[in-house]
């Protein structure tokens, strides 16, 4: 493999496992608060990327906006709708399929997560099929382009980089950054770090852990549905199925970093993304999925804790 | 009337009834102890007082108002802190982020870095060090901490759980003299303790508890020389 070669396949592998840790992040927090393995999030993450797309269509489905217009009034009204649609589809999943289960066998929520799961998928599916003027929800929908993004590359060398690669990295950065932040600097975030260590004492610490367990899925949400957003950038179209894939993956991608560590869900999604793309290079790209779950597999054998090992609460 | 009633509790985990209607009270200002072996339900009256487990019969009132049916949070917010049996420090964090959630359900952050400045007056080892990882601590430290979180509430009953448990003598006597402290100060206190000897010398009333019922109830002084409680709980023959 030559040098720009390796280069462009390391921007590829970026750009996918920025999608991943995204999503990843989603996993692991609601696994860390509540040990659910919540296979609905694949979905929360289709919804936002679904929703973003509705906001477009609801203000016209503009096609020649100047940049500025595009970049900086569309883009972030379309991300705000995705996360609104993806955090609100969050929170009432969790109020009416997990929490009335709290306390079942860990096996009751986690069927209860696959019947959400289905259950979105067919939702989606259903409802833009009656929507007014919407593309044939079967197949794929084109993602709106947005002038600035969609199309132009950034040229290092030899190296082309797709600026919705630098979307979905930067993306990454930023929402970890706002993540980091928030875990470590503000009281709500202190209490949900808390929680996840040790529910009674949290609550004996005057937390509302039922307040903490909604924030943890809506901040999961919120980040899938900007990964929704990147993911139609950078793959250039949405469908109801694309949440399937895309949820077992940075799920892998969470267990591979350690399920409950969020930065075991970053490492991980990065990992998973970069080794995808090396594979499919180095390999016959349509095993790239086989790949993915041959690393979970084996991850699960050999080192179950992750990379960077699950913060499992010390209970002395 | 008393600041904190318990009447004719009964608390069960699944079909096995820990706690078998028990009854007590707190006056303001007192230091009241729970005595008895391990399993008596002590722990268990304390978990039910602070809202973590329901109780299946009977009633909590504080301050006059019925608190069994508020979800424990709320009954943090009503003035009911607990230092819970083992600690429970939340351990990868550092001293002083567990002091603050010692104070989460707190808006005034004066009154918050008021009663932080006090916790480490009381404990000069926990100010110095105040940046660890509370795991870091000896047992004994950890337990100061322990206290101080409970305290960062500002609470008006604080409950301890066997603050003496798995530390030395002399540690046992520092923890016991701070808790003299906070009685002197004002603080109203439930003790539950194992060492009888050295609950029954700080508490103003005690209760012995055996297999989820009350034995004996009586003045602290009373029951040091109580025949019964010296055999069962003293180590005299």
């Amino acid at each position: 493999m030559n040098v720009t070669l390796f280069f462009e396949q390391l921007v590829n592998g970026l750009s996918l496992g920025s999608l991943y840790a995204l999503i990843a992040v989603g996993y692991t927090v609601v696994y860390g608060i509540i040990q659910l393995i919540n296979f609905a999030h694949g979905e929360i993450f289709m919804v936002g990327a679904f929703g973003a797309y509705t906001v477009w269509m609801v203000v016209g489905s503009p096609t020649a906006l100047s940049w500025p217009m595009a970049l900086f009034v569309l883009l972030p009204a379309m991300i705000l709708g995705g996360v609104v649609l993806s955090v609100g589809t969050a929170l009432a999943t969790e109020r009416f399929a997990y929490r009335p289960l709290r306390g079942a066998p860990r096996l009751a929520p986690l069927i209860s997560a696959i019947g959400i799961s289905v259950f979105l998928q067919e939702f989606v599916r259903l409802f833009y099929r009656k929507l007014p003027g919407a593309p044939d929800s079967k197949r794929a929908i084109p993602f709106p382009r947005i002038e600035g993004i969609t199309g132009h590359s950034l040229q290092v060398g030899a190296v082309a980089i797709k600026l919705s690669s630098v979307f979905t990295v930067v993306a990454l950065a930023v929402c970890t950054a706002f993540l980091w932040y928030y875990i470590n600097k503000t009281k709500t975030g202190r209490a949900m770090v808390a929680t996840s260590q040790d529910p009674d004492t949290a609550r004996l610490m005057g937390i509302d852990v039922d307040a903490v367990i909604m924030r943890a899925f809506a901040v999961g949400a919120g980040l899938a549905a900007v990964a929704g957003v990147a993911h139609g950038l950078y793959i250039g179209n949405i469908d109801f199925k694309m949440g399937f894939m895309a949820g077992l993956k940075a799920f892998t991608a969470a267990v591979l970093g350690g399920i409950g560590n969020i930065n075991g869900a970053v490492v991980g999604g990065l990992v998973l993304g970069i080794v995808e793309s090396f594979a499919a290079q180095l390999g016959n790209s349509a095993w790239k999925d086989v790949w993915a779950f041959v690393i979970l597999i084996l991850v699960l054998v050999f080192r179950p804790q992750g990379i960077l090992g699950a913060k499992v609460a010390d209970r002395a | 009337m008393a600041m904190l009633e318990v009447k004719d509790l009964e608390v069960a985990y699944g079909r096995v009834k820990a706690v078998k209607g028990i009854s007590l009270a707190v006056e303001q200002g007192q230091v009241v102890t729970l005595l008895g072996i391990n399993g008596a339900g002590k722990s268990t009256t304390l978990r039910c007082i602070s809202g973590l487990i329901p109780p299946v019969v009977g009633e909590v009132w504080f301050e006059g108002e019925r608190i069994d049916k508020l979800p424990a949070h709320k009954i943090v917010r009503r003035g009911i802190a607990q230092s819970p049996e083992g600690r429970r420090l939340f351990k990868n964090m550092s001293v002083e982020d567990n002091l603050l959630l010692g104070a989460f359900s707190r808006q005034d952050a004066d009154g918050v870095k008021r009663d932080l400045d006090r916790v480490y007056g009381m404990f000069d080892v926990l100010r110095s060090r105040r940046h660890e990882p509370a795991g870091l601590f000896s047992g004994g430290e950890q337990q100061m901490l322990a206290i101080g979180r409970a305290m960062m509430s500002n609470p008006k009953l604080l409950m301890l759980d066997e603050p003496s448990m798995g530390l030395s003598p002399i540690m046992t006597q520092l923890i016991m003299r701070t808790i003299g402290e906070l009685q002197s100060e004002g603080v109203t206190i439930l003790l539950v303790e194992q060492n009888a000897q050295a609950a029954l010398s700080l508490a103003d009333r005690g209760y012995v508890l055996e297999v989820g019922r009350i034995v004996l109830c009586d003045s602290a002084a009373n029951l040091l020389g109580d025949d019964r409680v010296r055999q069962a709980y003293l180590g005299a023959d």
